[in-house]
């Protein structure tokens, strides 16, 4: 039967190993330098490491979405404020 | 003092691991990859880029379904929460009515979906149904396959009847915790039963209300069966909530790549809802 029912494609398979990579990386950065007990951020809540990433991922699904509703399909300016978006929340929240 | 590590209990998560692959990773990423393409059957997909989320972020028929899911959670809540509060408050705190009351309390939340909406379809019948019948005799033109007004009606109460009992309950195990030191501390001061309401119980309820908020806004937010049975979506389009339409679009009409992309910002929303609810319960468990 294969595969060939998921209807893949290189970009939404990109997609994946973009997250997965994001995971195994974060769980590497952990073992090697442990982050310790959970931070007191700007949105007033406590957060590890995992929470951030979770954070960041769904702001830029958000970031995103926001702008093909309301600007155009051209992604390259999500894709800026979503990197900018994923380091701020790394730094502060 | 050497730490003692063990790894080998990362083995029985796998089972997990394994079931939620295939059961929703799988799944999603599948719907994931139609949401760029589009298909005639046949296995065959052609590539369309974004062009099914831009569609459906400007569809009028998603904002309007958007919109109806967002006025019927928001009037289910609002009639549900204190409903809910105030038959707590009313309930016998021991005795045999006690337990009367919890199981006439459980009943509603005993009873499967589509029985509610079937059971409703028949009680809300114009010419047969007792609730439509009754209605109609007393003056009222009533008819909730024809009339949107009377479909909303109908599939209000048919929420507030099924679900409310679990305000009920969540509310009464909050009252039950209060020790009796508070109410004796209100009676010596002189506290009348607004205050001790609003002073001892509602503060005592606040943990087991916001989850009772939250699980009613996430369920509400993602009912199908119900509605479904009782009126289709219809008279028209009138009662086409979210799930309703999403169903329409991919198997009513087979537009897989529409209904994906449409999963997908509805499954972003749900998982935003999620995430919040996760965290406010956990703010509220640290205080």
């Amino acid at each position: 039967m294969g595969l060939s029912w998921m209807a893949w494609t290189w970009p939404t398979a990109a997609f994946f190993v973009f997250v997965a990579a994001c995971l195994i990386t974060l769980t590497v950065w952990e073992l090697k330098v442990p982050g310790g007990d959970p931070r007191h951020g700007v949105f007033g809540i406590d957060t590890t490491r995992g929470d951030r990433l979770f954070i960041s991922l769904l702001g830029s699904a958000f970031i995103f979405l926001a702008w093909m509703g309301l600007v155009s399909t051209l992604l390259w300016g999500p894709l800026a404020i979503a990197l900018v978006w994923g380091f701020l929340v790394f730094r502060y929240v | 003092m050497n730490k003692t590590e063990n790894q080998k209990a990362w083995l029985f998560v796998l089972p997990v691991v394994a079931l939620v692959a295939f059961n929703a990773v799988i799944p999603l990423m599948t719907v994931v990859n139609y949401s760029v393409q589009e298909t005639f059957g046949d296995n065959t997909f052609f590539w369309s880029g974004v062009l099914w989320f831009e569609q459906v972020l400007h569809s009028e028929r998603f904002h309007a379904s958007l919109g109806r899911q967002l006025l019927f959670t928001g009037t289910i809540l609002v009639i549900e929460i204190p409903l809910g509060v105030a038959i707590a408050l009313t309930m016998p705190r021991k005795g045999v009515w006690l337990s009367v009351c919890l199981v006439l309390m459980a009943l509603p939340l005993l009873i499967p979906w589509n029985v509610v909406g079937a059971m409703w379809n028949i009680f809300a019948l114009p010419d047969i149904g007792l609730m439509g019948w009754t209605l109609n005799k007393i003056g009222f033109d009533f008819n909730f396959t024809r009339q949107p007004g009377d479909a909303w009606f109908t599939l209000i109460i048919m929420d507030v009847w099924h679900w409310t009992s679990l305000v009920v309950l969540l509310a009464y195990a909050g009252l039950s915790s209060i020790p009796d030191a508070y109410y004796q501390a209100a009676k010596i001061d002189g506290a009348g039963r607004w205050a001790i309401f609003r002073h001892i119980q509602l503060p005592k309820m606040k943990r087991v209300l916001t989850i009772a908020l939250l699980l009613r806004f996430m369920d509400s937010f993602m009912i199908y069966t119900e509605p479904f049975v009782l009126t289709g979506g219809g008279p028209g389009n009138s009662t086409t909530l979210l799930s309703i339409d999403l169903v329409k679009i991919a198997l009513g009409q087979f537009d897989l790549g529409p209904a994906a992309a449409m999963s997908l910002i509805y499954f972003l929303i749900i998982l935003l809802l999620s995430w919040i609810f996760y965290t406010v319960m956990m703010r509220n468990e640290e205080q």
